[in-house]
């Protein structure tokens, strides 16, 4: 019996080593890529040990720090704005929900659950955002679209609002007079605050890693976010390679190390700062599941 | 005297409300901007789409749009949509449960917390970074699979062009960037099953293979039911950024990799072909939530918790 634990531990330490290894390969590749000279990576492509190693991708980015500082600016501006929009909205709506008295609390309950159900998709969303409310080409485009609320989050936060507080605390305080915004400001936020950095940390990612927004909403390269500047880059040696396919060389692009050097700058703050909110992430994925 | 006393009380008690109707408002006014006037708009499916008189004053065609796009693309994409979400679906149930499991049985703490932080890892990241990765192996010139394929005495291949791979390329991209997600869920429920079951299973002499089978899966049954109908739910719902950036948005590869999402993308940002586009829109619209509402009776009915209304 030991035995046969012992096997089956080892077993699959094994497995997970090789699964841990998959995970990793890619970034390890993308990181090697990105300090491989250009040349070598276009004759030889890109290789775990290339033959000449080299900083000219970074130098290159160094040149264009402008466009890359620009880019982050916005991502950490979107990310901390949209986030701090979204907790306001989502904190408030749900305390609303949470009175279970609240004539009407059934249809605005209904109308919140509703808009995860049907979904107007991506034609009217876009034709409306666009046209009815000119959000073209503005900083807006990367913030209100889709990611500013959401209903899941609000049933999770009512029904924290509604089964993890105690009642008779509101019940004293109102007796004490405080102001239902007071309550909420003074008393439910700071007793809610397990579940609102769990939300916060998913509603950042999402920022973060939003390209869609963009790619929907932006001409404007100067409003371009990271994501943004990675998928633009995508596109176009994207074309390019296309291209080439037919004729065209892609040796006389400069590129190939430079794109890998781009998507690394783009990744490494997030990866340096995921061991430490890594035990929130699994929580977050764990609520979310439960419903959604 | 009671008369007044009530509506007396009735009017307080409408004035205790307001300041709830105010809190409530914000968060309603952006539902309704970002999600019930796009529903209204959905009527656009129905209209031959005019840029001078915008979405509202377009003139009605009824289904000439629908007839148009079930005599073209209508059933690939619906097609590619069902196929590969059913396959992300299994397949990731499969994987989910059995790294979940060997995660579990793992006694060191700090290998079980490294394991679980590198696999979700993938996870974290968006769609354009995993379109970067897998060029690093596919790109045709300087793709990493195409040296190693060289390095052997085999001919390259031309990965964007050749769609008859990206079935398999798409499915294991996927799974790879989503194992993460599927361990930590089945993970969650593992922990929570009580440690006597498999102890008693071990003094009877039950081997691992045993406790997996009759204790570890049948007591996973519940979070695998409810997340397996939930996924079917949304089963008319693709990736947009799967389908959409990790195939490079490559023409000769839509046979296999066009799914409603990238086809309605399309038509709205590349083709100009909004009517089509969105009678596509409205055709997925309309699917997703009755498939959403059919699975969610049923999971009412297997479990209550867990049904969404």
């Amino acid at each position: 019996m030991y035995r046969e634990s012992r096997r089956w531990r080892i077993g699959a330490h094994i497995i997970l080593m090789f699964m841990t290894l998959l995970a990793l390969l890619p970034f390890i590749l993308l990181i090697i890529a990105s300090f491989t000279d250009d040349q070598v990576a276009v004759i030889n492509g890109y290789r775990y040990l290339p033959e000449k190693w080299s900083l000219s991708a970074y130098k290159y980015i160094a040149n264009e720090a402008e466009t890359i500082f620009r880019a982050y600016g916005i991502t950490i501006f979107i990310t901390i704005v949209g986030t701090a929009v979204n907790l306001f909205l989502t904190s408030l709506l749900a305390y609303m929900l949470a009175q279970d008295e609240l004539p009407g609390a059934k249809m605005f309950n209904f109308l919140v659950i509703f808009t995860m159900l049907f979904n107007g998709g991506l034609v009217p969303t876009y034709l409306i955002y666009a046209s009815t409310f000119k959000i073209r080409d503005t900083i807006f485009a990367l913030i209100v679209p889709n990611l500013l609320m959401n209903a899941f989050n609000i049933i999770l936060v009512k029904n924290y609002f509604r089964f993890s507080l105690p009642k008779e605390l509101f019940e004293s305080s109102r007796l004490d007079g405080a102001s239902e915004f007071q309550i909420l400001k003074h008393i439910v936020l700071p007793l809610s605050k397990p579940i609102m950095a769990t939300i916060g940390l998913m509603t950042s990612i999402a920022y973060w890693n939003d390209w869609q927004n963009g790619l929907y909403y932006l001409n404007d390269t100067k409003l371009y976010s990271v994501q943004n500047i990675l998928n633009a880059i995508n596109t176009s040696v994207q074309f390019l390679a296309t291209n080439s396919v037919s004729g065209a060389n892609i040796t006389d692009i400069p590129t190939t190390t430079v794109r890998m050097a781009i998507a690394v700058v783009g990744i490494l703050p997030i990866i340096i700062a995921y061991p430490f909110f890594q035990q929130y992430f699994v929580k977050g994925i764990t609520l979310g599941a439960v419903k959604g | 005297m009671e008369l007044v006393g009530k509506s007396n009380k009735k009017r307080k008690k409408i004035k205790h409300w307001i300041p709830f109707y105010i809190m409530g408002l914000p968060g309603m006014i952006y539902l309704l901007i970002n999600n019930y006037l796009p529903m209204v708009g959905l009527q656009v499916a129905f209209k031959k789409w005019d840029y001078q008189k915008g979405m509202w004053f377009s003139d009605w065609i009824g289904l000439k749009n629908f007839e148009f796009l079930f005599k073209s693309q209508a059933f690939r994409i619906t097609r590619n949509t069902l196929l590969y979400n059913l396959t992300f679906i299994i397949v990731g149930a499969i994987l989910g449960i059995s790294v979940a499991i060997l995660v579990n049985e793992i006694q060191s703490k700090q290998f079980k917390k490294i394991y679980q932080t590198i696999i979700l890892l993938p996870f974290l990241m968006s769609m354009v970074i995993v379109a970067y990765l897998t060029y690093a192996y596919l790109s045709p010139q300087t793709g990493y699979i195409n040296n190693i394929l060289e390095a052997i005495g085999l001919n390259r291949i031309s990965w964007y062009s050749e769609k008859k791979y990206w079935p398999f390329i798409l499915v294991f991209v996927q799974q790879w960037k989503t194992i993460g997600f599927g361990m930590v869920i089945y993970l969650s429920s593992i922990v929570g099953i009580s440690k006597d079951y498999y102890e008693a299973a071990e003094l009877d002499g039950a081997t691992k293979w045993q406790q997996i089978r009759t204790i570890t899966l049948p007591l996973l049954k519940p979070t695998i039911i409810t997340l397996l109908i939930l996924q079917v739910g949304q089963i008319f719902r693709s990736d947009f950024g799967l389908f959409y950036q990790v195939p490079m948005d490559q023409g000769s590869l839509y046979a296999v990799t066009d799914t409603i999402d990238t086809f309605v993308y399309r038509g709205l940002m590349k083709t100009n072909n909004i009517g089509m586009s969105a009678a596509a829109g409205f055709y997925q619209s309309v699917v997703c939530f009755i498939t959403v509402v059919i699975f969610n009776g049923v999971i009412r009915k297997v479990n209550k918790e867990n049904a969404m209304f």
